[in-house]
């Protein structure tokens, strides 16, 4: 019986230990609101319809709906030279922030269902991992 | 039905009265440009602060945290950095040479760090250390900010020199503008100065103070001013030897001040700004204790870097104050008479988020601009 009971959890254990619990995506949106708050919204604006000419939409953007592995590697790399927004051409340079993997995901889990943007995609830190600097030269 | 009208006329006029009104002079475009722009060094993404040798030779610090050392447009990397804490708007910030770089090879620089704390963030620091060629070596940390925090916002910071040995940089409030700003023993919200050993000047306005402070929390001596909410342009005046000093607001209120010792500049006391929501920060935009700016923003051009022309390199430049707009993505030029703004234009519109402004030693001005490098104003022929 007490061995039954150890090996219980033990199992639970290694369970636990093995899948490790992911972010539900409700906390990485709210995870990823605290950092939009702190470093995207002077230039992407709290309703985030951008500025002017110079700063891009997110919300009801094509671009980044259309585009979440690009956008994925503008928030890691930086996002440099001419893109087209809903139509219209942007071209100011926007700096890579020196946000960690995790952080990526959780501004894009954000982005992507705000504002009246919404996404079946859920981005994990493994896939931002993945996007490497290469995707800018296809 | 009158008294009606009335009524939403006075509302009309009352909510006119409380909207952020544009300060003037508005902006405007010059009638002749008789000028271009050559860019000298590029491939530099976010060139944050730069710092002239000679005419050929600069160095020009890369935010992410590499400085390069540039001659005759090619550039090279410097080694032997501290470790930069790179986030958001920290990183690698300003450089300056020694007053006495010629024979010390001395260089200063401000960077995010993310020493002294065991927390996870980083804040401010001012290094020195002597430059071989592109390697750096001898590096010191001359003063360091605390508290380490994770937050992205306002780091400030630039690096001048008085005549009289010292050295003044700034930092800004580190996003935390209820505690930092108007609290003399905390770092952040502040311009500081040291002596060129990085020593405390003996009349630094709180070294007197500091002696009959009882509280546990000691004064910060190196200050020189403070309720400051984010400095990224200092300059000396080139005639009144006048540190000339700005920061960026809230929405509105972005600010030029004349730093004057132990003075408090009001944030977030007083402001000409509101929040980035349109909400409130205080109705107050002045108090007898707190100094006024020079001039004011409304709405923000969000500024960075600072240049006075002093040579007669461009037809009618000389004497205008010169600041970057990171928002509006040009150069402005300010005609300054009496002791106020007469006159505002846009020199370079859409040029991209201009970071920082320099005068060479050939009289010409540099501007560092995000996603380009060092651009060159040249006046035509």
């Amino acid at each position: 019986m007490k061995f039954y009971f150890l090996l219980y959890f033990f199992g639970l254990g290694f369970f636990g230990y093995f899948m490790k619990p992911q972010k539900s995506k409700a906390e990485s949106i709210k995870k990823g609101a605290e950092i939009y708050n702190d470093l995207c919204y002077r230039c992407h604006g709290l309703d985030g319809v951008g500025q002017d000419e110079m700063i891009p939409p997110l919300k009801s953007s094509d671009y980044l709906l259309n585009n979440i592995q690009l956008s994925i590697a503008g928030l890691k790399y930086g996002l440099k030279g001419e893109i087209i927004v809903n139509g219209k051409k942007y071209n100011s340079y926007m700096a890579y922030q020196g946000l960690e993997d995790d952080e990526i995901a959780d501004v894009m889990n954000y982005i992507l269902n705000q504002w009246g943007n919404s996404s079946k995609n859920f981005i994990t830190t493994e896939e931002v991992n993945k996007v490497g600097k290469s995707i800018f030269e296809k | 039905m009158r008294k009606n009208i009335l009524s939403i006329i006075m509302l009309l006029v009352f909510i006119q009265l409380s909207c952020a009104q544009e300060n003037l002079p508005k902006i405007g475009i010059p009638k002749v440009i008789d000028y271009s722009y050559e860019i000298v060094v590029d491939g530099i993404d976010v060139p944050w602060g730069m710092a002239f040798i000679n005419k050929n030779e600069l160095l020009v610090t890369e935010q992410s945290g590499t400085l390069f050392y540039v001659k005759n447009g090619r550039k090279k990397e410097v080694s032997g950095l501290p470790p930069v804490y790179f986030r958001g708007q920290g990183g690698l910030l300003d450089v300056a040479l020694h007053p006495n770089f010629s024979n010390n090879k001395i260089i200063y620089l401000t960077l995010a760090t993310n020493t002294e704390g065991d927390k996870k963030g980083g804040n401010t620091s001012l290094y020195c250390g002597t430059l071989n060629g592109t390697d750096l070596s001898d590096v010191k940390l001359l003063y360091k900010a605390t508290p380490n925090t994770k937050k992205g916002q306002h780091f400030g910071s630039r690096i001048i020199f008085d005549k009289e040995g010292h050295i003044y940089f700034s930092i800004g409030d580190r996003g935390n503008r209820e505690v930092n700003p108007q609290d003399i023993s905390r770092d952040g919200g502040k311009i500081y100065r040291l002596k060129l050993d990085g020593s405390i000047p003996k009349d630094n306005p709180l070294v007197e103070k500091s002696d009959y402070w009882l509280s546990d929390t000691p004064l910060k001596t190196a200050i020189y001013s403070y309720g400051h909410r984010n400095p990224q342009g200092m300059t000396i005046h080139p005639e009144t030897g006048d540190i000339w000093e700005h920061e960026h607001g809230p929405r509105g209120g972005d600010e030029i001040n004349i730093i004057k010792k132990g003075a408090n500049y009001g944030w977030p006391e007083i402001t000409y700004g509101i929040n980035y929501s349109g909400t409130i920060i205080t109705e107050k935009t002045s108090d007898p204790n707190m100094l006024q700016p020079f001039y004011y923003w409304v709405p923000s051009i969000a500024p960075s870097g600072m240049a006075f022309s002093t040579s007669n390199i461009y037809n009618g430049w000389k004497g205008n104050l010169f600041i970057g707009s990171l928002k509006f993505q040009y150069l402005e030029r300010l005609i300054i008479e009496n002791k106020k703004v007469i006159k505002r234009e846009k020199v370079l519109d859409n040029i991209g988020r201009v970071r920082d402004v320099k005068e060479g030693p050939d009289g010409y001005l540099y501007l560092g601009i995000e996603g380009k490098g060092i651009v060159k104003i040249i006046p035509n022929k």
